[in-house]
């Protein structure tokens, strides 16, 4: 009931870091991930950048296992994934996972997809889950629209749910992959502020995303794929306001400047 | 003589009215009402038929029928999850069933059940114990396919989404997918269940004892008792009716409403 209460309140009452070993992964002979090694620490929050196809997606899901590596260690927390022998459900219990298309249980209303997997999964009580389910929405803000179900939800009152039914497992490491790409512009906003009040209470976070002003205001450090390899990484301020590396810049130009169109592509 | 594509649609409609129009009058005129009167709509003599009909005709018809649905569904979905298994064994297993049962005649399945497997292997089953199984049987291949096509309508994300909360793959299946494949489904299972309704009637084959006579056995033994002609069919046809015609408007209202929301 502690944890409960510190998370209501909005205190990490955990956290883990992942460590990423020389990962590759392959899909028949298309290798996505071609050795990457990348650290978070506990309570860091680090925003992964780069274009379309460059393995960002991949990354994210290796490291709760949606993805199987071919090679390389993972480290969450005091888990190995890579471990053969590791119970993944038990892992995935400290990893918590916001999709682009939020994935809400669409039979279920916005509560009971907060409750689920407490009662299933954690054995909690119906009362403790309904307890703790109620202040994870009121914390995402929305306490009043506990019992819509998902299509009676805008994209982002859906993905700020999402975000809730994730917290309410009490996770220790928060995985976003594009979490505001599916939004209507003018409810992007709400999601962002509720990953930003996340990261001050402390969570650890690994977040895909193109919104470059979250990125530099809320991301420790920023972390620049390409073509399945970690081309730069640093402070957010730095990557994003002075890259080194062209490959990097080219990107930057283009994400920040949408109107800019690069002949040579 | 000039007409427009309108007026020649008006033109032709009439024809074919017309054409109807006489048939029918051709057919009541031609037709010996009287003997139809006797052999067909000899409502007469029917008495008899009542009420045990009703009481036991039906109400058998109906937990034949139930029988069969729960043992198909049951059946149905564990093949159906076989189907889709990423153990190959498992998956041809699944697959012969399937095309075994959906390609032989249902009434094979009940002569075997019935008659060839007491005989084989020397035992004692009751009427209900047959239905149960080879209803079941077949309706487990068919239903197997509908549960299949519901479960991959499911998005994969909603798998992935249950999963990354800890759930194992079972858990994620019994809370997540399945209860939302079954909303997909529910039109044509109710399809099915009409279907089964249909095919209970094959239990005709065995040797029945009065209190385990369904419907069509009640329609049968009337002919040939109560010198009505086929009256006592028709009367046995209009209680599937009563069964059937109102699974068919359930199964529409399903859809309507599973066209109406997404949910
Ligand atoms: N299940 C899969 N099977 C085969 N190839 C895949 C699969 N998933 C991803 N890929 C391929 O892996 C590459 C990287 O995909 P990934 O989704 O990780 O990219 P991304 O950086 O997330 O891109 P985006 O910004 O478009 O989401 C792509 O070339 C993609 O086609
Ligand atoms: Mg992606």
């Amino acid at each position: 009931m502690n944890d409960v209460e510190n998370n209501a309140r909005g205190t990490a009452v955990h956290a883990a870091g992942v460590s990423l070993k020389d990962l590759r992964k392959s899909y028949g002979s298309n290798e996505v991930l071609k050795g990457i090694s990348l650290d978070v620490a506990p309570g860091e929050v680090v925003c992964l950048i780069g274009p379309s196809g460059s393995g960002k997606s991949t990354l994210l899901r290796c490291v709760n296992l949606l993805e199987q590596p071919n090679e390389g260690t993972i480290h969450v927390g005091g888990f190995e994934a890579t471990d053969p022998d590791v119970d993944i459900d038990k892992m995935r219990r400290k990893v918590g996972m916001v999709f682009q298309q939020f994935n809400l249980f669409p039979h279920l209303n916005a509560q009971q997809n907060c409750t689920i997997a407490q009662t299933k999964v954690l054995k909690r009580s119906q009362g403790e889950a309904d307890t703790v389910a109620r202040a994870n929405l009121e914390r995402v803000g929305l306490g009043h629209l506990a019992d819509r179900f998902p299509d009676q939800l805008s994209g982002g009152q859906q993905q700020r749910v999402a975000i809730a039914r994730a917290l309410s497992m009490d996770p220790q490491l928060m995985l976003f992959d594009e979490p505001t790409s599916a939004l209507d512009p003018e409810t992007v906003g709400d999601v962002l502020s509720v990953m930003r009040n996340l990261a001050k209470e402390g969570m650890t976070m690994l977040v895909v995303t193109h919104e470059m002003g979250f990125a530099r205001e809320v991301a420790d450090r920023v972390v620049f794929m390409d073509g399945g390899v970690v081309v730069e990484e640093g402070v957010a301020e730095q990557v994003i306001s002075a890259p080194k590396q062209s490959r990097t810049k080219e990107f930057l130009k283009r994400v920040l400047d949408p109107t800019h169109i690069d002949i040579s592509e | 003589m000039a007409m427009t594509a309108r007026q020649r649609a008006k033109v032709s409609l009439y024809v074919q009215a017309g054409i109807f129009v006489v048939a029918v009058a051709a057919l009541i005129l031609a037709t010996d009402w009287k003997t139809i009167g006797n052999s067909v709509f000899n409502f007469a003599k029917i008495g008899p038929m009542f009420p045990d009909i009703f009481l036991i005709g039906l109400k058998n018809t109906l937990i034949y029928t139930a029988l069969g649905f729960i043992v198909g569904l049951s059946g149905g979905l564990l093949l159906a999850l076989m189907k889709l298994s990423s153990f190959p064994l498992y998956r041809w297993i699944a697959t012969g069933y399937i095309e075994f049962f959906r390609g032989i005649p249902a009434l094979l399945v009940f002569i075997a059940f019935g008659y060839g497997v007491p005989l084989a292997f020397g035992v004692q089953w009751n009427v209900t114990i047959v239905v149960m199984i080879s209803l079941g049987m077949v309706a487990a291949a068919y239903i197997a396919e509908t549960l299949r096509a519901g479960l991959q309508a499911v998005p994969k994300g909603q798998l992935e989404a249950a999963r990354s909360l800890g759930m194992p793959q079972w858990r994620a299946m019994v809370s997540i997918v399945i209860p939302q494949a079954f909303r997909i489904v529910l039109p044509p299972l109710t399809n099915e269940v009409i279907l089964l309704t249909k095919d209970s009637s094959l239990i005709y084959v065995l040797g029945l004892t009065a209190s385990q006579y369904e419907l069509t056995k009640f329609g049968r033994d009337g002919i040939s008792s109560l010198g009505a002609g086929l009256t006592p069919l028709l009367v046995a046809g209009a209680f599937y009716l009563v069964i059937t015609i109102p699974l068919s408007l359930l199964a529409r209202k399903f859809e309507s409403r599973s066209a109406r929301t997404k949910r």
